[in-house]
């Protein structure tokens, strides 16, 4: 029963959300000066009037702002996200096209970091102020401090350039024309720098909460009385002690998910990853309203959808949540 | 058994003899930073699209590096005796890549949808009539004389498109097949990933018998041109054409494998100008502006701004077209000659020094040609009294509304002549086009009658030398009158793997021309 009402009442805040998304959004957009015509006659070179007039009309533009509201609204509860005006492509082809990389992308950052935060973090607390968690508290310091497109660039002229091990830009070579696995291993090579870029920040973080986390927890009764009834130290550890200390790691993952995507849009753009994040960023300067929108209805879902995993993750690590419903 | 060993080996010897001595296969790699919106040159222009929609749409003529016309679709033409009627001779035999056959009728719905759907409406603006008396000869009736048509049927701007798959009735500016092509040119569309890549595969069965070379070009998309230079520099790419940051060109220029070119840029003739909004108070005076081109030091922005890569601007037409006019005024540093040039028109110096204060919009996004020229000319024309406030854009969108809303005092602009100056200079000065919200349009608000009489004889002047005299008169009083002061050309390049790379695409519309010739080793 729980659960269903969860997930219900979940369902009703993600239609109020995305509605709202939707709305400012589309406001947002129409207030910056210019429109898809005036790009399209850059694109072009020139333009006459009559055309400019001819590609508003077609395109609904010449219409007034509450009604192309209203029109995009009632079109997209139908499920129907329209015409990119830039490409001429139904936006939902567009970001089909371009959400599994970066669904790719964030997840392996996601995972990477995680995984690797908190490996890290336990190890760090293991002896506190030792050799270990120095260099932790080290790396996290400048993972954390070092933005997102910096690190992305640094890693490219090491990398691609110094020691060219890693290729830095794409999704994989298409001028190789790869099939099947040497496909997945060429793409799996290419994702390389860009997840470590994304996830390096998060690792950061997750590592310095796991282990300030691990720290607190280990003074905990329960983990005196763990080592009192003889428990191993590996089981103090990983069973009594870090699944208590991962709560705040999984919470923080849950509410992160949405500054993850954003900070996807920066990785794309510095290693020209075809993404969700560059179409959203190239779709605002040429002012393809439906194609922002419907990315933006993309990604609210993605988050919506992330913060309703963080509550059931939440509810398998800790049962006293459970028992509270 | 020794025998038959060597003449294996022979046979192998001369195998691999034939594969080394003939280039044909491979592919071509070439990068951008343009993002097509699709692929039908009929309904767009502009260097995204034209440089894909060039190798799968063939047109009637094609131009080689000296403004001549060669044949192509159309394996002759002749003009009427009046000049009024063209008749294109096309090729027999030939076909579309879905096999139907290239008929006159092709000819007149695409010259027909161009007409009604293209930006450049001067293109074929006399064309009153396609007469397709049989399948291979179109015949074009015009209005008037119309020297610019050979061109305006040539790469990038006139292209063939099949009836039968465009002509369904569908809106052609938002046609599905738009970016699902089906095309006569020497390579077919594979597959188009919007702002990723685009992969076309050779024609098997295209009319030019021997060609395409090549078996398959890949255009890939860069989000940022330091990550797409850094793939040229490492060989991941074969090709970068339209180059235009002279930081870029020089580091590409140390590598020995790759050959960096300026040639290829003839036709689209860029240039990079300083516009003047006439109708503003200051700017109406006539002195002010040619205080403003006096007082501007081109020689600085060429070599010091641009490493010598540009070259100076004089006037309207670029100055690799046939009708490029050297004689004119040429505004040579003079800040003596500026301040007096504002004392008589009236802005004498304050106490400070200011004779006035005027905003100067520019682009960030070009770099070097708006944002550092623009931020030479605020200290420099503060040497004459002239406080220059800066005002970049955010983007392209903000910017052109400004400028075709005519909100605006001065601006940066980049502007390309598109091969004659009936299509891309007529456009910025003649009277008629005047027009509010359209970018590229006559935005300086000049007009001057005899320039207009002047341009509109010579669209029409059959007589080359003829018409380069009259361009040249139109120039001087262009020049003379200032409606904007001229800097210089866009440093366009190509630069490709000179080890690699054979025929590369010099003629006058470079990359935006078949790459049917081109070899890969």
């Amino acid at each position: 029963m729980g659960l269903i009402w969860l997930i219900g009442k979940r369902l009703l805040y993600a239609v109020a959300l995305i509605t709202a998304v939707l709305v400012l959004n589309f406001s947002l957009l129409h207030l910056a000066p210019g429109d898809p015509a005036d790009v399209i006659a850059g694109e072009m070179g020139g333009a006459t009037a009559e055309l400019l007039a001819e590609i508003r009309a077609l395109y609904g533009l010449d219409k007034p702002f509450l009604v192309q509201l209203g029109l995009y609204l009632q079109r997209a509860y139908q499920g129907d996200l329209g015409m990119s005006f830039y490409y001429n492509l139904p936006v939902v082809d567009l970001i089909l096209q371009r959400l599994p990389a970066t669904m790719l992308l964030v997840f392996t950052a996601l995972s990477f970091a995680t995984v690797g935060g908190t490996v890290l973090g336990v190890l760090a607390a293991r002896k506190p102020g030792g050799f270990t968690s120095s260099m932790v508290t080290l790396l996290s310091l400048v993972g954390y401090a070092a933005p997102i497109f910096w690190t992305g660039l640094m890693l490219i002229i090491l990398f691609g350039v110094v020691i060219p091990i890693f290729p830095i830009s794409g999704l994989y070579n298409v001028a190789k024309m790869a099939t099947g696995l040497s496909r997945a291993v060429d793409i799996a090579h290419h994702l390389v720098l860009p997840s470590f870029t994304l996830g390096v920040v998060y690792l950061a973080l997750y590592s310095r909460l796991t282990r300030a986390s691990m720290l607190e927890v280990m003074q905990a009764d329960y983990v005196r009385t763990a080592r009192a009834k003889g428990a191993r130290e590996r089981t103090v550890y990983l069973r009594h002690a870090l699944r208590n200390a991962i709560l705040p790691v999984v919470t923080m993952a849950g509410l992160q998910f949405g500054s993850l995507i954003s900070g996807a849009v920066l990785v794309e753009t510095v290693f020209n990853w075809p993404g969700l994040g560059t179409l959203v960023f190239e779709s605002v300067i040429a002012r393809d309203y439906p194609t922002v929108l419907g990315v933006l209805f993309f990604s609210a879902t993605l988050v919506i959808a992330a913060n309703l995993v963080t509550d059931l993750v939440y509810r398998m690590i800790d049962p006293r949540i459970r028992l509270q419903d | 058994m020794k025998r038959i060993m060597l003449a294996a080996v022979a046979v192998t010897m001369m195998l691999s003899g034939i594969a080394v001595s003939s280039a044909d296969g491979g592919t071509l790699v070439i990068a951008t930073t343009q993002k097509p919106r699709h692929l039908n040159p009929a309904v767009q222009s502009g260097i995204a699209t034209a440089v894909p929609g060039t190798q799968i749409f063939a047109t009637p003529v094609r131009f080689d590096e000296n403004w001549n016309p060669q044949p192509y679709l159309a394996e002759s033409w002749a003009f009427s005796d009046d000049g009024l009627a063209l008749t294109l001779n096309l090729r027999k035999g030939a076909t579309f890549h879905d096999g139907h056959p290239i008929t006159s009728k092709d000819v007149a719905f695409s010259i027909e949808t161009i007409k009604a759907n293209h930006p450049f409406k001067t293109m074929f603006g006399p064309v009153e009539a396609v007469d397709t008396p049989d399948d291979h000869p179109a015949v074009l009736r015009l209005s008037a004389p119309h020297p610019a048509l050979l061109l305006a049927l040539s790469s990038a701007l006139g292209v063939i498109i099949p009836e039968h798959i465009y002509g369904d009735g569908q809106d052609p500016k938002a046609h599905p097949r738009n970016s699902d092509t089906v095309g006569s040119g020497p390579f077919k569309l594979a597959e188009f990933k919007p702002g990723e890549h685009i992969i076309l595969e050779k024609n098997e069965n295209f009319f030019l018998e021997g060609y395409p070379k090549l078996d398959r070009i890949i255009i890939k998309n860069y989000k940022d041109v330091t990550s797409m230079v850094l793939a040229m520099d490492s060989g991941e790419v074969d090709m970068l054409p339209f180059l235009a940051g002279t930081r870029d060109i020089a580091r590409l220029r140390k590598n020995a494998s790759i050959e960096v070119t300026d040639q290829g840029y003839a036709a689209v003739g860029p240039l990079n100008w300083l516009a003047f909004n006439t109708k503003h108070e200051i700017f109406k005076d006539v002195r002010v502006r040619r205080a403003i081109a006096y007082a501007i030091d081109r020689d600085f922005i060429v070599n010091a701004l641009h490493g010598g890569f540009s070259t100076a601007a004089t006037g309207p037409v670029h100055p690799g077209s046939p009708f490029f006019a050297p004689d004119v005024e040429s505004y040579d540093l003079d800040l003596a000659k500026a301040a007096a040039l504002l004392d008589e028109a009236g802005y004498p110096a304050g106490s400070d020094g200011v004779r006035f204060s005027v905003e100067l919009d520019y682009l960030p996004a070009f770099a070097e040609q708006q944002k550092n020229v623009a931020e030479y000319l605020r200290p420099q024309l503060k040497k004459v009294g002239i406080a220059v406030q800066l005002r970049a854009s955010p983007d392209f969108p903000s910017w052109a509304k400004r400028v075709s809303s005519h909100e605006f005092e001065l601006t940066m602009d980049i502007v390309f002549n598109w091969g004659d100056p009936v299509i891309g200079v007529h456009r910025t000065y003649v009277c008629s086009n005047i027009r509010q919200g359209v970018i590229w349009s006559n935005t300086q608000s000049y007009c001057n009658e005899e320039v207009d009489a002047l341009l509109d004889a010579a669209g029409k002047e059959i007589d080359q030398a003829k018409r380069q005299t009259l361009y040249r008169q139109a120039q001087q009083i262009i020049v003379d009158e200032v409606p904007l002061a001229f800097l210089n050309t866009l440093p366009y390049h190509t630069a490709y793997n000179k080890n690699k790379i054979g025929n590369p695409p010099l003629s006058i519309w470079g990359a935006m021309a078949p790459l049917d010739k081109v070899t890969v080793q």
